[in-house]
């Protein structure tokens, strides 16, 4: 294929990734760098207030104190997100597995039953949770007539009930990229290794596992990045109690009416994402699968 | 040595519902033998060959390895190795690392692997390929490798799926003597499996040969050739004649078979002739020519005659004749 045909083909990508990535990237980067706007939006003079805030808190005599607030929210959110992940990929791979052997017809079900979720809005989703698992919520409510319980179980609002909606929200992520390699692996490869005396574990480790591995690592990206920045969990299931980095941008939108720090947050959660995709895609190559 | 005694699958599907892929199979398979599992495509060798490999487990009956009954042994618990139709190489590793395996997996040592994959590279003449990758070899290549790769643990058996049946024709006569070799100097027995009757009359010490998942006949190649027990086996080994014994004037017999080569052709008016007929076609083919003869009910019968140069033509009345001990009478 010409140059210039290959150029075109890219077009229409790179103009999308341009205007809806690239340029409100490069406009939170500008706005960290500004003053916040008490109405909102932010104005002159340009500054690093809004880095210097992620590490020092200003005292009442002006003075900057070095606080790690901050701090732990952001490493807290990059635990939560961790743990997504890796929650996320020990049930998605079984699934993934699962269905792959399964024949033709029944495959197809199952994985109109693994989009479904897709079917209904986030955030009813998400709400649907509050329901089951608040005091007088389905859970609670069952065991409580069943006499099993006296005091409802403080299910919702803590790192428990947020880890759950997270990994109820992304499985999927992780189940369709897994499910994908995995459909193009020859089940004889796996009758092969049988064959050469692996037993159960050993065909995993050695056979399903590296050539699922390409599925694994698009799925923890698809899932890692917008966990990390995710609102809608920790709002909804965790109250709001301990704040992640997703709400604490969303606030300084809103409520806090500081735009230059949730901007300079922004930038922080996607340059880590960054960080973590070059590390990832580096590490992978030197094992890389040829297909 | 295998010994498969009265060994019964049916598969039960959704759509089709039961399939009896084997029936009542019983055979015995010698150590250091080559063994060949011969028929047509879906007679079940395939199943025979996952059955004795673990794949599969019989309805009923029972298999036995070097004695020991192998009921609910899983494959990678017998001492059984396979070559798969498809090759089945590890595509995440190397020709080495495929050979490996096993031996990884039978705890060798890492010192006594290196060695072991070295000797099998050569045995295969891959030398030096070690570090590539399997979508950078050959079909033929590859083959050698699964033949490598299933060799180096040493099993007490080899089982080969239509081994050679994606190659074409002049790699598929290389790796059948290719085959050969391997099977005597490892000494370990071989089970193929194969559609293919001049593949298995040129490689086998013993051919199984089988039809609607049954063994109809077990014998040495020229055996089979010779003397064919029934219909189906005369005609699926190479050519046969087929001819009813009411044609012969013997009622007591259903049919009455002679291998082309066998027969000669005469003139119209030759005494002691076998039956008369009129020459249909004729071709010549080099050294031999092909009669096609049509005998008076209508059966065609092929002779195949050595220097004949075309004595006789189309539309002529001739005469069959062969000797008595070239025939044989069939009951089915
Ligand atoms: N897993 C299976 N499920 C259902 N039917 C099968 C299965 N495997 C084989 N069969 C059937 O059993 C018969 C024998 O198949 P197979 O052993 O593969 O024959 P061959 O190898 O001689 O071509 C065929 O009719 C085939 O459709
Ligand atoms: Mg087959």
């Amino acid at each position: 294929m010409s140059m210039k045909r290959t150029l075109f083909l890219i077009l229409p990508a790179v103009l999308f990734i341009s205007i809806f990535m690239l340029i409100p990237l490069m406009i939170a980067l500008v706005y960290s760098f500004m003053t916040s706007d008490s109405y909102g939006g932010v104005t002159a003079p340009a500054t690093f207030d809004a880095y210097i805030q992620l590490l020092y808190q200003q005292d009442f005599d002006g003075s900057l104190i070095f606080s790690t607030d901050y701090l732990f929210i952001i490493l807290r959110s990059i635990e939560l997100a961790v743990a997504t992940t890796l929650l996320c990929l020990i049930i998605g791979l079984p699934v993934a597995w699962h269905i792959v052997c399964q024949n033709a017809s029944r495959r197809k079900f199952l994985l109109f039953l693994v989009t479904m979720p897709f079917w209904i809005n986030t955030l009813i989703r998400t709400y649907c949770w509050v329901l089951i698992l608040r005091d007088q919520g389905l859970i609670n409510m069952t065991l409580r007539n069943l006499g099993l319980i006296m005091d409802p179980l403080p299910l919702l609002y803590n790192d428990g009930s947020i880890l759950l909606g997270l990994v109820y929200t992304f499985v999927p992520f992780m189940v369709l990229p897994i499910y994908s390699t995995l459909e193009r692996v020859d089940t004889r490869l796996i009758e092969a290794a049988h064959d050469l005396y692996a037993g159960r574990w050993q065909v995993f480790r050695r056979v399903i596992w590296p050539l699922a591995k390409p599925g694994i690592v698009a799925g923890s990206i698809l899932i890692f990045a917008p966990a990390l920045g995710s609102f809608l969990a920790p709002d909804l299931l965790g109250g709001g109690k301990k704040l992640l980095i997703g709400s604490l941008i969303q606030m300084q939108f809103t409520s806090s009416r500081n735009w230059a720090f949730g901007s300079a947050l922004a930038v922080l959660v996607t340059a880590t994402v960054i960080l973590t995709l070059i590390i990832s895609s580096r590490r992978n190559k030197v094992g890389e699968v040829r297909i | 040595m295998i010994e498969v005694r009265h060994v019964s699958k049916v598969f039960t599907t959704m759509d089709i519902g039961t399939v009896t892929a084997l029936a009542e199979v019983s055979l015995t398979i010698n150590d250091n033998e080559f063994f060949t599992l011969l028929g047509p495509s879906g007679c079940g060798k395939t199943t025979l060959l996952r059955l004795i490999g673990g794949f599969e487990t019989p309805s009923t009956g029972e298999i036995r390895i070097d004695g020991v009954d192998v009921a609910g042994l899983p494959p990678h618990k017998r001492r059984v190795n396979t070559v798969f139709q498809s090759y089945a190489l590890f595509p995440h590793l190397t020709i080495a690392q495929n050979i490996a395996f096993g031996l990884e997996m039978l705890k060798w040592s890492k010192a006594d692997i290196d060695v072991r994959v070295k000797e099998m590279l050569a045995l295969v003449r891959l030398e030096g390929y070690g570090e590539r990758n399997a979508a950078q070899l050959s079909g033929g290549q590859q083959q050698r490798v699964a033949l490598a790769r299933a060799l180096a643990p040493r099993p007490s058996v080899l089982l080969l799926d239509e081994p050679l049946s994606a190659l074409d024709l002049k790699l598929r006569k290389g790796m059948q003597v290719e085959l050969k070799r391997l099977q005597r100097e490892t000494g370990i027995t071989f089970v193929l499996v194969t559609h293919d009757q001049e593949e298995a009359l040129a490689m086998s010490d013993r051919i199984a040969v089988m039809s609607a998942g049954h063994v109809l006949q077990i014998g040495r190649p020229e055996d089979i050739y010779d003397d064919p027990n029934c219909c189906f086996v005369a005609d699926f080994i190479g050519e046969a004649n087929l001819i009813p014994g009411a044609l012969l004037g013997r009622a007591n017999v259903n049919i009455v078979t002679i291998r082309p080569e066998r027969v000669t052709v005469g003139p119209g008016d030759a005494p002691a002739a076998r039956i008369a007929g009129t020459v249909a076609e004729v071709t010549f083919i080099g050294p031999d020519t092909l009669y096609d003869i049509g005998l008076k009910d209508g059966t065609r019968m092929r002779a195949r005659v050595r220097g004949d140069r075309g004595r006789f033509h189309a539309e002529e009345p001739v005469t069959v004749h062969w000797p008595d001990e070239a025939e044989r009478e069939l009951a089915s």
